[in-house]
């Protein structure tokens, strides 16, 4: 497979679980302001600054808006193209990256993503936003599921799925860190949160946020940080914990180089097989030891090192080209893209 | 009949109606089927169409337009129907047309015969843009230079048919070709019936077949990519289409590298050497080593590959030089020199404003003439005489007299009507004919082609651009 198609089937897919996951951890925080007492804009402001702070854009944020009450941080993280990972940015892109590779998808997951970027772009979404918030989220969520359901049933099993696979769980895993840091923001921290009632609701919401709730509930009973962070970190089973994706991540790479699982043959194997022995054999103990936060951004940071080994072994291919292409592949130039319309048209 | 109900052919030559307002023969069975469709389902249908083309992506952004809306090319559902034996008279003569441009190019890039015997001006080769005299002498695979031919036909009012242009370096549209049978057949099921319409889903298969058989590598089964400027061009849809129906890898300039003046393109697992190249990308693009030094699109050594025989390029580099709009002017006397036969189809007349007659004249009738710059396409570069005004007029007259090699002038063709649903009516629009005629092992003609119509009122500019769309094309096998 061409490297760079490679690096697009990723991304196509990164984004659209990027924006699956944001219309759930919205809609999930939009719901549970509902359980709460009136909240006049300093607490609605410390209800939303923990949600913008954990999606690590919170700068951007700031220099866009001035307050951080719900519609800001809503609009922002929905429908703000100025955002580059709002909810319509990620759909947006996502499609662009399908279009790309559009001669290797089926029809019917071109038309998915096609149809959701043109819902996001059509009146009626305005109009949902404003009025109907849980239609338009559900309606996200239910489109990107599709969309990947339609590439379970139409994408062959070869390299175009192993690299899907490593980016759907790739962006997994960091959206659940991200879920479950959001306690980590809020006033008094992890440990502050637990014990209280208002606690409890957002270890619930950020099980929703992940779709965990009747999976969590099944295993386990009460809900609380530890229970919580063990699910969502370290289950073996359910399809949204890190440990669960890290998995997969391990044996799409292994797919892709033919190298046996428990050793390695680049930088990107190497990270995965590690970070997955210390998945398998670690405790929610040592995480909370170790404090919550640094656990989890330590583990994004190893996300990103596995996103850049996978990028360096099989798109660059540094070792093998004397001549490596200096841009970006993900934004090309505006160089290069006066240039493509320059083309005459005959 | 309701749709038809004072449909006024008016003086033109009408493809469906005679001038006494009678329908053609071969349309009657089509304007039945049409008939028994009612105006609401007509638009219900018409409406389908539209949402599968927008659904499929096939669309085009709007400029300066910050949601990014997109539109789509504006398709007619109405088709435009041509009988067997008509066909069979555009095939013979778009056979011969591409065999003599390719006759042409061989011969203007090795022994240059056709200009020491005078025949045509040395000066009009020399001068046109798109001549690469550094590729004299190079033999390239099969000997063929142009394998993808758009030749532009309209029809007068005489009801004959003249060759408008030949476009031979990347003509675009095929796609669309493809795509309008499939939207039309979706959304009109009913009136394909027993209407013997030819299938044109041929055309992928052959465009391939034509890959494998200027493939430079004679023994293996060839790698064969298509080479796009990117997916801010706006054919990028077709160039996905077309790679896509013919299984083989799109691919941008930056997945192909040269090393020992083979092509190879960058896969994940290394470096998978490559035979053939459908480039999409103008020469100019296309290795800036040789061409553009500020290209960012093309493939640093890829004319050295070419060069020493490595790779085939479809179509060739400098077929430019053929299609200028001046050379047009010398086909015909290509033909009767390299075929020794008469063209079966005629130009448009033709006045160079270079020759001092011709000048002349086209100085003095400008109100009448339609002027075009040689080396423009899109409907671009071109003055409409009889609707320009004033200014306009002098505009081009300074131009012309710049620069002379790069104008020429025609006679206004009233090209021929189809009709056409408009805001709520039928009403004759004008049209042209693009067939899409492939040289490989032998020449193959997709029996149908483009059928671009000019949707503004009396307008006879067709190109997309400037508010053209399509129509799907009938090729009947009787």
């Amino acid at each position: 497979m061409l490297s760079r198609v490679a690096n697009t089937f990723y991304w196509m897919v990164r984004y659209v679980e990027r924006a699956d996951n944001l219309a759930r951890l919205i809609d999930v925080n939009q719901q549970l302001l509902l359980d709460s007492e009136r909240l006049d804009s300093d607490r609605l402001s410390g209800f939303w600054q923990p949600i913008i702070l954990s999606t690590g854009d919170d700068e951007a944020f700031s220099s866009l808006y001035e307050s951080s009450s719900g519609g800001e941080v809503i609009r922002f993280l929905t429908d703000d193209a100025r955002n580059p990972n709002s909810i319509v940015s990620c759909i947006s892109l996502a499609r662009e990256n399908a279009r790309t590779v559009r001669d290797q998808l089926s029809d019917e997951l071109w038309e998915e993503i096609n149809s959701l970027y043109l819902f996001t772009r059509s009146e009626e979404a305005e109009r949902l936003i404003s009025s109907d918030p849980p239609r338009y989220y559900g309606n996200i969520r239910r489109c990107a599921e599709t969309f990947l359901g339609i590439a379970a049933s139409t994408i062959a099993r070869n390299e175009a799925w192993d690299f899907m696979d490593l980016g759907r769980h790739l962006e997994r895993a960091d959206k659940t860190t991200r879920f479950l840091d959001v306690a980590s923001y809020l006033p008094g921290g992890v440990e502050g949160v637990e014990a209280s009632a208002p606690g409890i609701l957002h270890w619930s919401a950020i099980l929703r946020s992940c779709g965990a709730h009747g999976a969590y509930r099944g295993v386990k009973r009460a809900i609380n940080a530890r229970g919580v962070v063990e699910f969502l970190v370290f289950s073996k089973e359910f399809p949204r914990s890190v440990r669960f994706c890290i998995e997969q991540v391990d044996a799409a790479l292994h797919r892709i180089s033919g190298t046996p699982r428990g050793t390695f043959s680049n930088e990107a194997e190497r990270e995965s097989g590690l970070l997955l022995a210390e998945l398998n054999f670690g405790s929610t103990d040592a995480a909370f030891n170790r404090g919550l936060h640094g656990y989890l951004d330590e583990l994004q940071e190893r996300f990103n090192r596995i996103g850049a080994g996978i990028f360096e072994t099989y798109v660059l291919m540094p070792e093998r080209i004397q001549v490596c292409p200096v841009e970006d592949l993900r934004s090309p130039s505006a160089l290069a893209a006066w240039q493509m319309q320059q083309q005459q048209q005959q | 009949m309701e749709m038809f109900k004072g449909y006024d052919p008016d003086r033109f030559y009408d493809e469906m109606f005679d001038a006494d307002a009678s329908v053609r023969a071969h349309c009657a069975p089509l304007l039945r089927k049409l008939g028994q469709i009612d105006q609401k389902d007509f638009l219900t249908r018409k409406a389908n169409s539209e949402l599968y083309f927008l659904r499929q992506g096939i669309t085009f952004n709007v400029y300066h337009d910050d949601r990014g809306t997109e539109r789509i090319f504006p398709f007619d559902p109405i088709p435009r129907v041509l009988p067997a034996s008509e066909w069979e008279h555009l095939e013979a003569g778009l056979t011969q047309r591409i065999v003599a441009l390719n006759l042409f190019l061989h011969d203007i890039y090795h022994d240059q015969q056709i200009l020491k015997d005078e025949v045509i001006p040395r000066f009009y080769v020399e001068n046109a843009k798109h001549y690469r005299p550094e590729f004299r002498g190079v033999d390239v695979p099969a000997d063929i230079y142009i394998h993808i031919c758009g030749s532009d036909l309209i029809r007068g009012a005489d009801g004959q048919f003249y060759v408008l242009e030949d476009n031979g370096r990347c003509p675009s549209g095929a796609s669309y070709l493809l795509e309008n049978r499939n939207a039309l057949k979706r959304a009109f099921p009913s009136i394909f019936d027993e209407m013997g319409v030819r299938p044109v889903d041929s055309y992928p298969r052959d465009l391939l077949n034509m890959l494998h058989h200027i493939s430079p590598r004679r023994d293996d089964d060839p790698v064969c990519v298509l080479l796009t400027p990117g997916c801010y061009n706006s054919a990028y849809f077709e160039h996905c289409y077309l790679a896509r129906e013919m299984g083989i890898d799109i691919v941008e300039g930056g997945d192909l590298v040269v090393m020992d003046k083979i092509v190879y393109m960058r896969t994940t697992h290394g470096l998978k050497r490559v035979d053939v190249i459908y480039r999409r990308i103008d020469d100019d693009f296309i290795d800036p080593v040789v061409f553009r030094k500020d290209s960012v699109l093309g493939v640093p050594g890829l004319m050295n590959a070419y060069r020493a025989g490595n790779v085939a390029l479809a179509n060739a580099v400098g077929t430019g030089v053929a299609d200028d709009k001046v050379m047009y002017y010398f086909v015909p006397r290509m033909i009767e020199y390299y075929l020794g036969q008469k063209p079966i189809l005629p130009n448009v007349p033709t006045y160079l404003a270079s020759e001092e007659e011709d000048l002349k004249f086209i100085l003095g009738h400008l109100p009448e003439l339609v002027v075009k710059a040689a080396n423009e396409s899109g409907g671009y570069g071109m003055l409409m005489g009889p609707s320009a005004s004033k200014d306009e007029i002098e505009k081009f007259r300074e131009l012309i007299l710049a620069d002379p090699r790069n104008y020429i002038a025609q006679p206004v063709v009233s090209l021929s009507r189809s009709p056409t649903w408009c805001d709520g009516a039928m009403e004759g629009r004008h049209i042209d004919l693009r067939p899409y005629i492939i040289y490989g092992n032998d020449v193959k003609i997709v029996p149908g082609g483009l059928t671009r119509v000019a949707l503004n009122k009396g307008s006879l500019i067709v190109n997309s651009s400037q508010g053209g769309g399509s129509k799907d094309t009938w090729v009947l096998r009787r």
